[in-house]
């Protein structure tokens, strides 16, 4: 054997895995920009996605309103957004709105001597809190709720986020079904006139707010209130029931959820259900509807991305404590790209199966 | 070294070689100077213009209206909570820092024993060093809660019966985090600023003013109050607007400890906001085109003003005195 034969034998072994593997040969990258509360779990579905489809995501957490404004701008393959856009937002910036996980808002206090999922609020008790006309915890209003605790005369203070957030706008949504005092004054948004309370900036800051303040009382992420191990509470939902902010009441409402509701936009806050947790919403993906001819190779991975992860990136969802949606749910977003995104010469550009 | 290096080139050809390098860097300064004018110039525009939605729809009321709500469908914006929590805040830092940096720079200056002199400039140089988010970390995890603990929880009531002033700490705010923390923040931040400033100036004094002074039995109080006050007033002056400009603008600090609720603080121990804080909290998620922005281009507009209004009235102040 001469030297050539070799190298080229030594060629053709280099070679072999790379053939055996054609993905790698198509590495390519999607970028999306927005909400800040996905980001964990997009970062790992992306790390996963590398390694089996060749796809992976650049994903910029710059808040839902930078991605909207970044979509809108046609600068990034895709925009994320916490709140749903409405029909008409939708329909102005060509965009299609679908769902990818769901997110649990959870309340978190400190008092001391109080457990997890120990102290009951009803919806009235909590109206009464973040309009701060609850001066002590050991009122006789929560009293009468948690005889079996020890509640001391701590004055009560409301952390807030002080920064736009889709996680402000589950819970003022939350706050405005359960009081008509509420939906007339602070309403419901990304950012709201707070009656009450100190704000900061992110999960973090309002975990520090109450971490740092005995007395205190938030809104936060479920993820971060599980990851950092915070104290939280049982809420009393509409069907009148106690529940605890753990995966099967979050997964009630997954399942009660109807998928069929214009833009995947289904109302899930506040449902009249046993053993639901009231304040659940889905986070959403903005895909535009009409590509430019060099965005479709974009759009068409980015459908990939997501079909990739509907199939295979449940468990990694559960591990990071989102709500996968129910497989119905799935089934429809692939129809509806299918049947609304289009290149430029009317071409779906989603050609995978629906199911 | 050979005589022919040394002697000098024809006249005329280094005068033409002078000319149009003089000319080059003539023209590289007036456009540097130029530049930095149009600069600051398309910034007030840029501004003003991203913030006239907000100003067409509200008028001067933008300016004193104490509603923030970006609630969508029932927007009202107003400034007015915002500007108060920017102005109060940044005077109350400079009514907690001038004292001490006066007193850092009477006892760099005037007592301080040589070798220790050094050590504490540098020490101060160094915390106006620090970046501000530093201060803020420390801020809210040690500031917020002594505030918390240590003054609100332990004195609270006591100082809400003093009479008169009794409002002022009378507050159902017990988080700790409040415009007296933010104050105490700021303090901290600006107090190098202002202490190295006034050392510097104090020293420029001429040794022979003060001596004199010293000469006819004046004592240290009295040379400080007659001879360098006097001399270097304008300069300290400067060195405390110095500090406000940079309180009024200070963002990150100030977020981290105010609270950033848009209400107007009625007790030191309320939360309210600053212009800074609402922007950098508010801009990531407001739309593009939306009133919301319109409102917060023009609030960075206010306080485009409000900093140069605070270096006006200075300016008018110091004027007589200046010549």
């Amino acid at each position: 054997m001469n030297r050539r034969s070799l190298l080229a034998l030594a060629a053709s072994g280099v070679a072999a895995p790379a053939l055996l593997r054609p993905a790698f040969a198509q590495q390519v990258q999607i970028t999306g920009a927005g909400a800040t509360f996905p980001r964990p779990l997009y970062d790992r579905w992306s790390a996963a996605a590398r390694d089996a489809i060749g796809v992976s995501l650049n994903y910029q957490s710059i808040g839902s309103g930078g991605g909207i404004n970044q979509i809108a701008a046609r600068t990034v393959d895709f925009g994320a957004s916490d709140a749903p856009l409405t029909t008409a937002q939708l329909t102005e910036r060509n965009l299609l709105q679908f769902p990818t996980v769901m997110g649990s808002v959870v309340l978190s206090v400190n008092i001391p001597g109080v457990a997890d999922n120990a102290l009951r609020l009803t919806p009235e008790l909590i109206i009464e809190i973040f309009f701060g006309r609850v001066q002590f915890w050991n009122d006789p209003r929560i009293v009468e709720l948690n005889r079996e605790l020890r509640l001391p005369r701590l004055p009560v203070s409301v952390g807030y986020r002080a920064d736009g957030s889709g996680t402000t706008w589950v819970w003022t949504t939350y706050l405005s079904r359960i009081s008509e005092e509420w939906r007339n004054g602070p309403g419901a948004g990304t950012s709201v006139r707070w009656p009450f309370g100190n704000g900061a900036r992110g999960n973090e800051g309002v975990s520090n707010i109450i971490r740092n303040t005995p007395g205190a009382i938030g809104y936060i992420e479920n993820a971060y209130a599980v990851v950092n191990r915070m104290i939280t509470t049982q809420i009393r939902n509409k069907a009148g029931q106690f529940v605890r902010p753990v995966p099967e009441t979050f997964n009630a409402t997954a399942a009660a959820a109807d998928w069929t509701a214009p833009n995947f936009a289904p109302d899930t806050i506040d449902l009249a259900l046993p053993n639901v947790w009231p304040a659940t919403s889905p986070t959403y993906i903005l895909l535009p509807t009409n590509p430019v001819a060099d965005r479709v190779a974009g759009s068409r991975n980015t459908m990939r991305f997501f079909d990739w992860a509907f199939r295979n990136g449940s468990q990694i969802a559960s591990s990071l404590e989102y709500i996968p949606l129910p497989t119905s749910a799935h089934n429809l977003i692939r129809a509806a790209w299918a049947r609304s995104v289009r290149d430029p010469s009317g071409n779906p550009i989603w050609t995978g199966p629906t199911t | 070294m050979s005589a022919r290096t040394l002697s000098a080139p024809p006249i005329g050809q280094r005068r033409k070689i002078g000319d149009t390098g003089d000319k080059i860097f003539a023209a590289l300064c007036i456009g540097s100077g130029g530049f930095v004018l149009v600069l600051l110039g398309a910034i007030i525009v840029t501004l003003f213009i991203g913030g006239l939605p907000a100003f067409e729809r509200f008028g001067v009321e933008f300016i004193w209206g104490t509603t923030w709500n970006p609630v969508e469908g029932r927007e009202e914006f107003g400034a007015g909570v915002s500007i108060l929590g920017t102005v109060v805040s940044s005077l109350l830092a400079i009514i907690f820092a001038v004292p001490v940096a006066f007193g850092i720079a009477f006892f760099l200056t005037e007592l301080a024993p040589g070798w220790l002199k050094r050590p504490i400039g540098t020490a101060i140089e160094l915390l106006a060093a620090v970046p501000s988010i530093i201060y803020g970390m420390w801020g809210l995890f040690i500031v917020v809660p002594f505030v918390q603990k240590n003054i609100q929880l332990a004195f609270g009531e006591q100082l809400a019966s003093i009479p008169l002033i009794g409002f002022l700490f009378d507050s159902t705010n017990f988080a700790g985090t409040s415009l007296f923390s933010a104050s105490i923040v700021l303090a901290i931040m600006i107090l190098p600023f202002i202490a190295a400033t006034m050392r510097d100036v104090f020293e420029q004094v001429p040794p022979v003013y003060k001596e004199s002074a010293y000469g006819l039995g004046a004592t240290r109080w009295e040379v400080m109050t007659g001879v360098v006050i006097p001399y270097t007033r304008v300069s300290v002056v400067g060195g405390v607007m110095l500090g406000l400009g940079r309180a009024l603008g200070e963002t990150m600090a100030v977020t981290f400890v105010i609270g950033n609720a848009n209400r107007i603080a009625h007790s030191l121990f309320d939360s309210t906001t600053t212009i800074a804080s609402v922007i950098a909290m508010e801009f990531p998620e407001s739309l593009a085109g939306s009133l919301q922005q319109s409102a917060l281009f023009a609030l960075g507009f206010l306080l485009f003003v409000i900093s140069f209004i605070v270096l006006a009235v200075s300016r008018w102040l110091l004027r007589p005195r200046l010549k």
